[in-house]
């Protein structure tokens, strides 16, 4: 018993636990709430969320943290929004641009980190403030798009046994499939781990620890900026007050996943248990109807706590070793 | 001189110097001071007046800091002790026969006592996650973060508690000597906070936990008990200004009062020229931070320049300050400067 509760993958399945609890719940409390359509809702409605926490599982698993992707996708939304309403540029080539520059703006804050010694929490803090600014540069307002290929993207539904699925949703998923082999089957993948268990020792294993920490953070910025991609087909419009604290819901997402917040240790995968969890209570207080949207805030609060205990406990023991 | 360049508020006072010069060029009138009604009215004092309750977030960030941890909850905190208050002294417009009447509900004082107790009990809480289960501070105090609005928007069931109680007003606009009430709030924090650390040992063993906590404890410290009561103290000060918040918009709103209060405060604390890797720290250096961060704002929102300028322009100064804080930044620089001096010779 005691070397189950201490292996690798023991805080991953309490969440895969706690999933099946809340699913179950919900299905013994409300008709119609166990049906495939309101899983693939689930998906759906926290698409961007799952990408931005694929990314957030990089940073985290490195031992970093990105307090920016928040703003970063709802600058994406913005430059999208302009870009395709004043400029009329192909859809195409727009997705293109706003991906690069969340990229390098990723890229951008990974070099600061690694080559000043700085703190990831302040640099991307700082990144915080600057992408939420120029969102407010670009327009104060609210900008529509009305690009055919955005709304076609934002109305698509693929059939799949009697119900549907957005290109949203899929794009997502297959994000973490990539992601996932990148973690776990390649050197990047082992770089990370290796950098966020002691980047001491991955530097004088010999590993590339500046390429891959400024990669880590490029990687975070790419995914902010495809979430936000995602969230402008889903909204169809650009606002810089999209998505205000998604920050917070990524990090709590990849915590509940079980992924350790010191790094080294989790498993990216955990991202979708981690982002589901939050969407299944979500869904809960929205099946219910009585509850309000506050009670969100306060059980994932609570969730976030019961996890970190739980992981600090896990260290503590197997510090004892 | 060398010894006022190197001393560790030359350069936020410079800042802030540079930013009032601008100031006097930019805009007319600036250091015009006037009596109005027997109070003291000018642009001078309506910085100072605006920024008490960042100053206030900041001296109680600084402690927590100095101990190489961060309170990323102080925006919660705040809305949580403005709600209580603003619930206790008077939320709800109650009707009298047709007359609506503005009682308080609760005796002011005792309000204020639960308001401030509620924003402990947010310190305790931090506190005990960080120095008593040994999370790291910035994940204790982001379950605060995320909970806490939550928690204040329970309280109200969502809605924006309007207070109607003329005495509470005081706190956040009132005028005592004709100055703003706000104002002596903040020097009473500062001096307090100020005394004791310097008249006792805390200063210092702050300072050793922020060093090296295994040595401070190995040294005999309580650094358990310390840490705590930093985050308690943080919290304390961020009560204040949730109070201070409150009275000054007569409501208070749990969504959005003390929204990147957090933010503000560690920037005003780094401003100051305190380390965010612990140790050294300074309290009047942080107080000058917040200032130049509220000059920064009413400079932009004065010249004409689009407010949304703002947040830009301040993570600048955020990127400037943390690369010309980095040892990396200053090994190059002194590099470069002793290259040209030899060049020179």
């Amino acid at each position: 018993m005691r070397s189950f509760t201490s292996s690798p993958y023991f805080t991953s399945l309490i969440t895969v636990f706690l999933l099946i609890v809340l699913l179950g719940a919900g299905g013994a409390a409300y008709p119609g709430f166990l049906s495939l359509q309101v899983l693939f809702n689930l998906l759906i409605d926290n698409a961007f969320l799952l990408v931005i926490a694929v990314g957030m599982s990089f940073v985290i698993l490195s031992g970093g943290i990105d307090l920016s992707v928040g703003s970063v996708l709802a600058l994406t939304t913005m430059i999208c929004a302009w870009m395709l309403q004043t400029w009329h540029w192909p859809p195409v080539l727009v997705i293109a641009i706003s991906l690069a520059i969340g990229t390098l703006f990723g890229a951008a804050m990974g070099a600061m980190i690694h080559y000043f010694k700085l703190q990831p929490f302040i640099v991307t803090l700082a990144g915080m403030f600057l992408a939420r600014g120029l969102c407010y540069l670009i327009s104060i307002n609210s900008i529509t798009i009305e690009d055919p290929l955005f709304v076609a993207m934002s109305q698509a539904q693929l059939s799949i046994a009697d119900c549907f699925i957005s290109p949203g949703a899929l794009i997502a998923v297959g994000t973490l499939a990539v992601a996932i082999y990148v973690a776990h089957c390649t050197p990047f993948g082992r770089a990370i781990y290796a950098i966020g268990g002691n980047e001491q020792s991955a530097l004088m294993m010999g590993l590339r620890v500046a390429r891959t920490k400024v990669l880590i953070y490029a990687f975070s910025g790419f995914c902010a900026a495809l979430a936000g991609v995602l969230f402008s087909f889903y909204m169809l419009s650009g606002y810089g007050l999209h998505a205000q604290g998604t920050e917070l819901d990524a990090i709590a997402a990849v915590v509940i996943g079980g992924t350790l917040l010191s790094g080294g240790y989790g498993y990216v995968a955990g991202a979708l248990t981690g982002v589901l969890v939050l969407g299944s209570i979500q869904t809960l207080i929205a099946f219910d109807g009585t509850l309000s949207s506050w009670w969100t805030k306060i059980v994932i609060g609570g969730l976030l706590f019961v996890f970190c205990v739980v992981q600090r406990v896990m260290t503590m023991r197997g510090n004892k070793k | 001189m060398h010894k006022l360049l190197h001393h560790p508020l030359f350069r936020p006072l410079a800042a802030l110097a540079i930013l009032l010069l601008v100031d006097l060029f930019m805009i007319p009138g600036f250091f015009h001071l006037e009596i109005k009604d027997g109070h003291l009215y000018g642009s001078l004092i309506d910085i100072a007046n605006r920024a008490a309750p960042l100053i206030l977030a900041a001296i109680g960030m600084t402690l927590v800091i100095a101990t190489r941890g961060i309170d990323i909850s102080v925006g919660a905190t705040v809305a949580i002790s403005g709600t209580v208050a603003a619930m206790l002294i008077g939320g709800t417009m109650v009707m009298e026969n047709g007359v609506p009447s503005y009682v308080a509900n609760t005796p002011m004082w005792i309000a204020l006592a639960v308001a401030m107790g509620a924003a402990l009990l947010c310190g305790a809480w931090n506190g005990v996650l960080v120095a008593g289960l040994g999370l790291q501070p910035i994940v204790a105090t982001l379950i605060l973060m995320v909970a806490g609005r939550g928690l204040a928007q329970l309280f109200t069931d969502g809605q924006i508690v309007t207070v109607y109680y003329q005495p509470f007003f005081f706190l956040g606009s009132g005028y005592l000597f004709g100055l703003p009430f706000s104002l002596f709030i903040v020097a009473a924090v500062f001096i307090v906070t100020a005394l004791l650390l310097r008249k006792t040992a805390l200063g210092l063993f702050i300072q050793s936990v922020g060093i090296n906590p295994v040595a401070a404890r190995l040294a005999g410290l309580k650094t358990a008990s310390l840490i705590f009561f930093v985050y308690v103290f943080c919290a304390a000060c961020a009560g204040v200004a949730g109070l201070m918040i409150t009275s000054n918009i007569k409501s208070a709103d749990a969504n959005n009062a003390g929204l990147l209060l957090e933010l503000d405060a560690i920037l005003a604390v780094t401003l100051g020229g305190t380390s965010l890797a612990g140790g050294k720290f300074s309290l009047a250096g942080s107080v000058i931070g917040a200032l130049i961060i509220q000059t920064l704002t009413y400079t932009i929102y004065s010249i004409g320049l689009p407010p949304e300028v703002n947040m830009v322009v301040k993570s600048v100064v955020v990127f400037l300050v943390c690369v010309s804080q980095s040892s990396e930044f200053k090994t190059i620089w002194r590099r470069a400067f002793s290259a040209s001096v030899k060049g020179n010779a």
